[in-house]
């Protein structure tokens, strides 16, 4: 099949762009765990071990890193939510706008409780 | 078109300036392809006067009759009827035809390409036979069994605007051509194949929602919607076209038990 040529993005709106943010949370939630239950699995080889790679995570890059991680997870729970309630409610398909809002709106809400409290713990006094 | 007079300096004359429509120039910025000629696709400008009342679709007139005869395009009724022109408007999958100018911030050059995930022919022609294969595929006629009917075959209004909205589909390919999943996965069956199954799954005197339902509970079929909603923003027809997808998958999930 000759392929089409690439022209500019395609201009969609607030439901192709969860779509994109849900696929690209996703992904970056599946390449954590990765690391997750490599770096766990440590425990078994010796505690040592585990000790000194967790050590490796206590920089404030990595801080951030997990700012952004929960964010991830945050946004991929709400928004999985709301893409059941498009299959599942017969309304849904209606109302997809105003839900995505509400996912954004809940995102801000838990991250406002999350991110003080793992910031001071990142950048705070030892 | 060309009979409106270009008065527009004259603004004194409050006479003259009754009914007329005032005419502004557009730049249109056309992506190119001539397979025949050069094997990569380029953009092309042509700014032209047009007119409150213009749509796309008459710039793209213009052009091809005043300025450059062999811009390719499809076109059939101009009236938003036939479906023959869906092309991609400032980056959104619109019919030319009912798209006016003036809608759309002339003041920038405005980018007309051909719609996405189909191969293209020429400029703005893209082979359309993968679409349609699509669509016959999910067989778009009633389908009866027994004895022929002898009488009308009723049908009350309750069970007539069940179907209604997918009724409207008039095949432009702005809905499937607008679908990210579509773009990569050219095999998945597409909006427009699913809102016209829809059209005959949840009508009452059709006995084949059964047989569409096996052809679109495939890996290809409705199955493959990740509820972008590009198509139902592309519609021209305003059809709620994921809303009619979530309606036959949610079918095939409570037609099974």
């Amino acid at each position: 099949m000759p392929t089409a040529p690439a022209g500019t993005l395609y201009r969609g709106r607030e439901g192709m762009w969860s779509w994109v943010a849900h696929r690209v949370t996703g992904v970056s939630i599946f390449f954590f765990l990765l690391v997750h239950v490599l770096d766990t699995s440590l425990v078994r080889v010796s505690p040592e071990a585990y000790n000194a790679v967790i050590g490796t995570y206590q920089t404030p890059i990595m801080g951030l890193g997990e700012a952004g991680l929960v964010a991830a997870i945050v946004f991929h729970a709400f928004n999985g939510l709301r893409i059941a309630l498009v299959d599942f409610w017969s309304e849904g398909a209606r109302y997809q706008r105003v839900m995505l809002w509400v996912v954004l709106g809940l995102l801000v809400v838990t991250m406002a409780g999350f991110l003080p409290r793992h910031l001071m713990n990142v950048f705070g006094a030892e | 078109m060309t009979a409106v007079l270009e008065n527009s300096t004259d603004t004194s004359g409050s006479e003259s300036q009754a009914g007329a429509v005032s005419s502004f120039q557009v730049t249109l910025k056309i992506r190119r392809y001539n397979p025949e000629v050069a094997s990569e696709p380029y953009w092309e400008e042509h700014t032209v006067t047009a007119h409150g009342t213009d749509r796309v679709l008459d710039a793209l007139h213009k052009i091809k009759w005043e300025l450059d005869g062999s811009l390719t395009f499809r076109r059939s009724c101009a009236h938003g009827v036939c479906g023959s022109d869906a092309m991609r408007i400032n980056g959104r999958n619109r019919l030319a035809c009912k798209t006016l100018l003036k809608d759309i911030n002339p003041d920038k050059p405005i980018t007309v390409e051909a719609i996405k995930g189909l191969p293209v022919l020429k400029d703005l022609v893209v082979d359309m036979e993968p679409f349609f294969a699509s669509y016959r595929e999910i067989m778009p006629f009633l389908i009866t069994s027994g004895n022929e009917p002898s009488r009308e075959n009723i049908q009350s209004q309750a069970d007539r605007d069940r179907f209604d909205d997918t009724t409207k589909c008039i095949l432009c390919a702005a809905c499937t051509s607008s679908c990210p999943v579509f773009w990569t996965d050219g095999q998945y069956f597409g909006p427009a194949a699913i809102v016209n199954a829809h059209r005959f799954i949840f009508d009452s005197r059709d006995q084949g929602g059964t047989q569409r339902l096996e052809v679109l509970n495939d890996k290809e079929g409705v199955w493959r919607c990740r509820t972008t909603f590009n198509c139902t923003e592309a519609c021209p027809r305003g059809i709620e076209v994921t809303k009619a997808i979530q309606e036959v998958k949610r079918a095939m999930i409570t037609r099974a038990f």
